[in-house]
């Protein structure tokens, strides 16, 4: 007995236990709410359930949650450019492949050539954020504030501020599926980056480094780390990260629509961090975390969508969950309620003592 | 020194990034010939042999202030009225550029006031800022032009640039959006999209196919709403609730698409997960309907014009290029036009405001509704008939946009 509740604590005390745990909860309540929440069938070829759009649309999110995390973990501080990042990124390929028209049924351009075209701006935006926030000391809200009004421009500036259509089929790949294989591609774009970031991190003393920079960038320099290659670094790989998602999502509708792309998903990406147990002030990250953050955000989307709530009164609900599930993991709040609950006893006992004497 | 170089490195980086972003926008003065030329074409296969089209926007134009145009200059709601004599000086204060249909307006109006028709155009683009707008009508006001034509930005706060303009003498038309002014003889004369009749246009095309094709049973219809509050969803959203509820529709689901395709496709994605028999689907606009035609082909279902077969009908608004282009392959059944090709009737108007006649205070642009199935040839609303346009790859052609 008291073996077993010695284990459960431990359990509880265990970092990933709360984002788990939330995820668990939203995973819960739709089963009661819509019970065919986890019914996956193949369909037309593709898996085909909630379940799996779940894990479908949050592909871009947990992408962007890797770049993220590392940027709050270096920096103390979160690149709100990244939903503008790709934008960018997709008006650069989808331009390339349009030859400058607004809609094509052939490519101009080789695919590959403008992937990594768009791939490259994405990376050089990552850079601009890096020499801001670790060469010029910039606060990195104030330094990604710049991209993130100015980003849209970009995109919008070189899409002409047209929607611009790729109607070729090997555009829709990387959005659907790799040709006959029923998963959908953005779950392999996902499940590779994520592993390639794992192996990065556990094989190289890359995020070592990020964590001792971002906990005491002088006590790093003092033990001959360079902090400001590494924000750098971090910056540099969340844009190409943002660049990532840019590609998804325009593959996703064969378009750059530069004024939706990504609109908005910095904050959602921002929110996986923290739902994560990732502290925004930087130092000690967890990457998995981060991740189940991002499939927890997207969890609670689609099953508002399930429960057929407007997407404009979305945030509404969304805010409401995430505030739960943020302040069921801030160490404060446990605090506050062990204070209430010492004094609520000790007047208790003072009342006592009173009637007793 | 090393951080210097990558500093430089950063700097020259970015300017790259931004020229080419340049670059590529310098291309738009150089592309817009193109497009102004294209509505001197439609024009042309107007005129010259696509009969029909023309005696569609003839007979759609039966909003009083273009059927009057027609009798009285026996010219076409969407003929160019040139000017002879003296050059006018025309201002159009626009409200930016962000969308294509907006582009098109701007390129039909341009187009529709050349130097060869006669007018002196000046443009100005508010950038979406109603400050811009202000001030480029007290520009207007200063260089003395003839006519104003306003598109404005937001509906209220015309009060005084509008007094300011009537006390210069100014006669003021506006266009697309409304003012909201205490004296709505402030403005000569307000032209715009009836949203409601072309929501009303489109179920009316629905009802009128399945009684023709002789569908009786359950009718599973969805309803992907644009942005909530935009004047576009409000007249389209009533225009099918009416619809619905008066032909005995099942309204499986009203959601939100916020316009966009994305959302659009997120949107249908999850309602075709809850109800198995939908038949219908309702886009208020063009990106809706390419999102939900791409969640319904992924859940392994038709998207057609056979309802009786299982195909699932899309109907959708706008009736953009890309639109028009899903509707000639039939994956959209009914596309209903929002018309952004003010140029001619403007045109139109400044004409009969310098013969002196008056203008209608308040009216609609001819919009036309267009299909590539001819099951449909002609809609009736409210006891009008409006006649649907067959599309091929001719008419799509000689679109402007």
């Amino acid at each position: 007995m008291n073996n077993k509740g010695f284990s459960l604590k431990d359990l509880t005390k265990k970092r990933l236990f709360m984002p788990i745990a939330c995820l668990v909860v939203v995973l819960l309540i739709n089963l009661i709410k819509t019970p065919d929440f986890f019914n996956i069938s193949i369909n037309n070829g593709v898996l085909y359930g909630y379940i799996i759009d779940v894990i479908n649309r949050g592909s871009e999110l947990a992408i962007l949650a890797i770049g993220m995390t590392l940027v709050a973990s270096s920096s103390g501080g979160t690149d709100i450019s990244v939903g503008a990042i790709a934008a960018v990124a997709a008006a650069v390929i989808t331009n390339i492949l349009s030859g400058g028209t607004d809609s094509v049924s052939e490519f101009h351009a080789p695919l590959a050539v403008a992937i990594l075209a768009g791939l490259l701006v994405a990376v050089l935006c990552g850079m601009w954020n890096g020499f801001l926030v670790a060469s010029l000391k910039i606060q990195p809200m104030v330094a990604t504030l710049i991209l993130y009004t100015a980003g849209r421009g970009i995109a919008q500036l070189i899409t002409r501020g047209q929607i611009t259509y790729i109607r070729v089929d090997a555009y829709k790949v990387i959005g659907s599926q790799f040709g006959h294989n029923p998963v959908p591609a953005p779950i392999y774009v996902a499940i590779f980056m994520i592993v390639v970031a794992a192996l990065f991190l556990k094989y190289t003393a890359f995020g070592l480094y990020v964590q001792t920079v971002g906990i005491n960038a002088k006590a790093a320099r003092l033990v001959g780390l360079n902090p400001v290659k590494i924000q750098f670094l971090c910056y540099m790989i969340c844009g190409l990260m943002a660049g990532i998602a840019g590609v998804i999502y325009s593959s996703r509708i064969y378009s750059c629509d530069a004024n939706n792309i990504g609109l908005n998903v910095e904050m959602d990406a921002i929110l996986a961090v923290a739902l994560g147990g990732n502290s925004l002030a930087g130092g000690k990250f967890s990457l998995p975390g981060s991740l189940i953050g991002a499939y927890t955000i997207q969890a609670l989307t689609t099953s508002l969508y399930a429960m057929g709530v407007s997407s404009d009164q979305l945030p509404v609900y969304k805010a409401i969950v995430v505030v739960i599930i943020v302040s069921l993991q801030s160490p404060e709040l446990y605090k506050l309620i062990k204070h209430h609950k010492k004094t609520g006893a000790e007047k208790k006992n003072l009342i006592k003592e009173a009637v007793q004497s | 020194m090393k951080r210097k170089a990558l500093a430089i490195f950063m700097c020259t980086a970015m300017a790259a990034g931004i020229m080419t972003g340049c670059g590529s926008s310098s291309s738009a003065p150089s592309e817009a010939p193109a497009a102004s030329e294209a509505p001197a074409a439609s024009e042309a296969a107007s005129t010259e042999a696509a009969a029909s089209e023309a005696a569609s926007t003839e007979a759609a134009g039966s909003e009083a202030a273009s059927t009057e145009a027609a009798a009285e200059s026996e010219s076409a709601a969407d003929e160019v009225a040139k000017n002879d004599g003296d050059v006018l000086n025309i201002g159009f204060a626009q409200v930016g550029a962000e969308s294509d249909w907006r582009t098109a307006c701007t390129d039909s109006v341009k187009s529709a006031f050349s130097a060869e028709n006669g007018y002196n155009l000046i443009f100005n683009d508010a950038q979406q800022k109603q400050e811009n707008q202000i001030k480029a009508i007290r520009d207007f006001i200063s260089q003395d032009v003839d006519y104003i034509i306003l598109d404005p930005v937001t509906e209220t706060g015309w009060d005084q640039p509008l007094q300011e303009a009537a006390d210069a003498g100014i006669p003021v038309i506006v266009v697309d959006r409304m003012v909201d002014v205490s004296d709505s003889s402030l403005y000569t004369a307000w032209i715009g999209s009836d949203f409601e009749l072309e929501g009303k246009k489109a179920c009316a095309y629905l009802k009128a196919y399945l009684e023709a094709k002789g569908y009786t049973d359950a009718v599973n219809i969805v309803d992907i709403q644009g942005t909530i509050g935009a004047s576009a969803q409000i007249g389209r959203t009533a225009a099918f609730d009416a619809a619905a509820e008066e032909n005995g529709w099942n309204v499986v689901s009203q959601q939100t698409g916020e316009f966009t395709q994305a959302k659009g496709q997120e949107v249908m994605e999850s309602i075709l997960k809850q109800s198995d028999d939908v038949n219908v689907v309702y886009c208020e606009n063009d990106n809706e309907a390419f999102g939900a035609r791409d969640a319904i082909e992924a859940a392994g279902k038709k998207v057609g014009t056979d309802i009786a077969n299982g195909d699932i009908l899309i109907m959708s608004f706008d009736a953009t290029n890309a639109g028009l282009t899903d509707t000639l392959d039939g994956s959209i059944l009914v596309n209903t036009e929002c018309n952004p090709l003010y140029g001619p009737v403007l045109t139109q108007y400044v004409q009969k405001l310098k013969a002196g006649e008056t203008l209608d205070h308040d009216s609609y642009i001819a919009e036309s509704q267009f299909s590539a199935d001819d099951t449909v040839t002609s809609v009736n609303v409210d006891g009008t008939d409006y006649p649907v346009t067959l599309l091929t790859q001719d008419v799509l052609d000689a679109r402007a946009y």
